[in-house]
């Protein structure tokens, strides 16, 4: 009773020192996953046969993901059950990740029969051959004596009987989905022939609430949605956020102090900054592919240009000095070019300009507006909002031509790429009710869907992939 | 009836009662003069909303607190330079007063160029404010972008009340 009360006046403090800045405790960031070698199976590691780059081929490739064996099942953090139910489970993440992604036909744990631990380096060809799946996937998890988890992936060509690759990761329990993640990221490179993607992280703004009073609060999930947070409380407006390269910070713009201004918010320290002291309002923040630089929108006396300074600090730099709206901005992957959106010409269009502000030139001609230009993490196309009547999402290459609409929404907005630029994500505003979600869609158009978040979801910023 | 009764039967009986006691004076003291009494003071709290109020300030300029502009447009329109004077009316009569002009755009933009397009409509009416004479280190501004409607419908009438830049009190 006694320590009741004289905890009482601290918790007071606390909390009220926290909603001044409506900031949530600080979480931390998993860092680098330990890369093992894992046990050599006989097979050599041949080439893939008949690799393809027209995913319509690899797209039918059935896949079969048993549960991951276990050498003994010992008790771990990352599952009630055990080692041996934390294997079932990773086999299920990895069936996910491929199944919600529309890539290859995978097939699940929970259908399939559990390899032995000893089977994972030598399967049972003759079971798996009974079955239409021509690719397999197997793996074990072990619990080491310090805690963390050992995980071993191995992706066979079962007509062929080989072992395509094989990779392995140190990982502590609570990351044990990011070994998941990593496994996917082995199958879905070694199969494509494209960039990994799964083990990556995206930061949004959670919506809720009335239309005329709606409620948007900073967060961030894993890939797949998992490893939900909420990083601010929804005391003030947050919008636009965007992860540093290293994950380590979010750009987002906060009506904390009334206006809006972007700040700098530390994910491991839970501490923020303002990206620029000064008594204009700032909006747009992104970040240059190495993390040094943050480009911000400012509006002085209503005029809005685009401004680059360096991450650490320091002397801004206007970019942009047209009359009217230049605003956002999008690093070329190799950092020398910035695409960004400018009204200059009586209405929003997408321009290209070197990282220094000059050489600025109009890139869409089309028809209809262009507006939040993203380019992509390969470099040959940029994603942006197309309005011509309704929004949608489309692409089109670094010199305006090849546009192609992707998304058929109401109102689409907002596109953010994968880290390897075969998907994008953007969200979707329902007319009427103006509630939004998050949604994805592949290169093709073909494979859209939304995805699962606890509360509505605007403003999605894909991170790159994690180290 | 009875009240009148009464007040007679009153003044009767004091007439009698002095008519007893005393001399009747030799001259009767003047007439009142005709003047209207001490006004009585002033009530110390206000009947209606107080100066610098954001009623009392929407009283003045009778609603009009608010102006509108067309789609991805900024510019004064004839109909809100005429509710912008009425507002410099009201600042200029008051000029202890400070506000803030909160701009705000449609659901059907962008959210940044939204925000972005907000500020220029709340520039464009302190712009015309300051022109009428009133000071610009009394007006702040602020844009909510699409953040804030106040028509909830996805429809042209919605959107055209939605485009807005509204004067707001700082109290």
């Amino acid at each position: 009773m006694k320590r009741m009360i004289w905890l009482a006046p601290l918790a007071l403090v606390f909390s009220i020192a926290v909603q001044a800045q409506d900031l949530g405790a600080p979480v931390g960031e998993g860092g680098r996953v330990e890369r093992i070698q894992v046990a050599p199976t006989d097979a050599t590691d041949g080439p893939l046969r008949g690799t393809v780059t027209d995913e319509s081929d690899w797209s039918d490739i059935g896949i079969a993901i048993p549960a991951f064996a276990t050498d003994r099942n010992r008790e771990t953090p990352a599952n009630a059950e055990g080692t041996g139910a934390l294997g079932r489970e990773i086999a299920r993440v990895i069936t996910a990740n491929l199944r919600n992604n529309g890539l290859f036909k995978p097939v699940g744990p929970d259908s399939l029969p559990s390899p032995t631990f000893p089977q994972i380096t030598s399967p049972a060809w003759t079971s798996w051959r009974g079955r239409s799946a021509e690719m397999l996937v197997h793996g074990y998890v072990q619990a080491r004596d310090d805690g963390r988890l050992v995980v071993g992936c191995y992706l066979y060509d079962v007509s062929l009987q080989s072992e395509l690759i094989r990779e392995g990761w140190i990982v502590p329990p609570a990351d044990w989905r990011r070994a998941a993640h990593k496994c996917s990221d082995v199958i879905f490179a070694r199969l494509t022939g494209e960039s990994p993607f799964f083990d990556s992280r995206i930061a949004y703004i959670a919506e809720t609430g009335p239309k005329d009073a709606r409620v948007k609060r900073l967060a961030i999930m894993d890939s797949d949605g998992a490893n939900h947070r909420f990083l601010t409380l929804g005391s003030a407006t947050a919008l636009t956020p965007r992860f540093s390269p290293d994950y380590s910070k979010i750009l987002y713009l906060s009506y904390v102090d009334g206006n809006p201004r972007i700040y700098v918010y530390d994910i491991g320290t839970g501490q923020q900054t303002l990206v620029t002291e000064n008594r204009n309002p700032t909006i747009a923040p992104r970040w240059s592919p190495d993390g040094r630089s943050i480009l911000y929108s400012m509006s002085v006396a209503g005029n809005t240009d685009i401004y680059i300074v360096p991450a650490t600090g320091g002397t801004s730099k206007r970019l942009t000095d047209a009359p009217g709206i230049d605003v956002g901005g999008s690093f070329s992957p190799d950092g020398t070019k910035i695409v960004f959106e400018s009204d200059r010409s009586g209405s929003q269009q997408c321009y290209i300009m070197n990282v220094d502000g000059s050489n600025q030139r109009r890139i869409s001609f089309f028809g209809g507006r262009c507006a939040t230009p993203e380019w992509s993490p390969r470099g040959d196309q940029i994603a942006f909002t197309r309005i011509a009547g309704d929004f949608n999402i489309a692409v089109m290459n670094t010199n305006g031509g090849g546009m192609r609409v992707l998304t058929r929404g109401w109102q689409d907005e907002a596109p953010t790429w994968a880290p390897n630029g075969r998907i994008i994500q953007f969200f979707r505003t329902e007319r009427g009710s103006g509630r939004s979600g998050i949604w994805q869609v592949d290169l093709t158009g073909r494979n859209e869907r939304r995805l699962p978040t606890p509360v509505d979801g605007s403003d999605p910023a894909w991170g790159p992939i994690r180290p | 009836m009875n009240t009148k009764l009464a007040t007679v039967l009153l003044l009767a009986s004091a007439t009698t009662l002095a008519a007893c006691g005393k001399k009747a004076p030799e001259q009767l003291p003047p007439p009142p003069v005709d003047t209207a009494p001490p006004a009585a003071p002033a009530p110390t709290t206000p009947m209606g909303p107080q100066v610098g109020s954001q009623e009392h300030f929407s009283n003045a300029v009778n609603g009009q607190t608010v102006i509108y502009f067309d789609t991805d447009r900024f510019n004064i329109s004839t109909a809100s330079a005429a509710t912008l004077q009425a507002q410099a009316q009201y600042f200029a009569q008051y000029p202890q007063l400070t506000f803030t002009i909160e701009g705000h755009a449609d659901e059907r933009g962008t959210r940044e160029y939204n925000l972005a397009l907000g500020e220029r409509r709340a520039n464009a009416a302190k712009n015309y404010l300051v022109s009428l004479g009133i000071a610009p280190n009394r007006i702040a501004v602020v844009s909510y972008g699409k953040e804030r409607p106040v028509a909830l419908g996805s429809d042209e009438q919605s959107w055209a009340q939605n485009r807005r830049a509204a004067s707001v009190m700082i109290r």
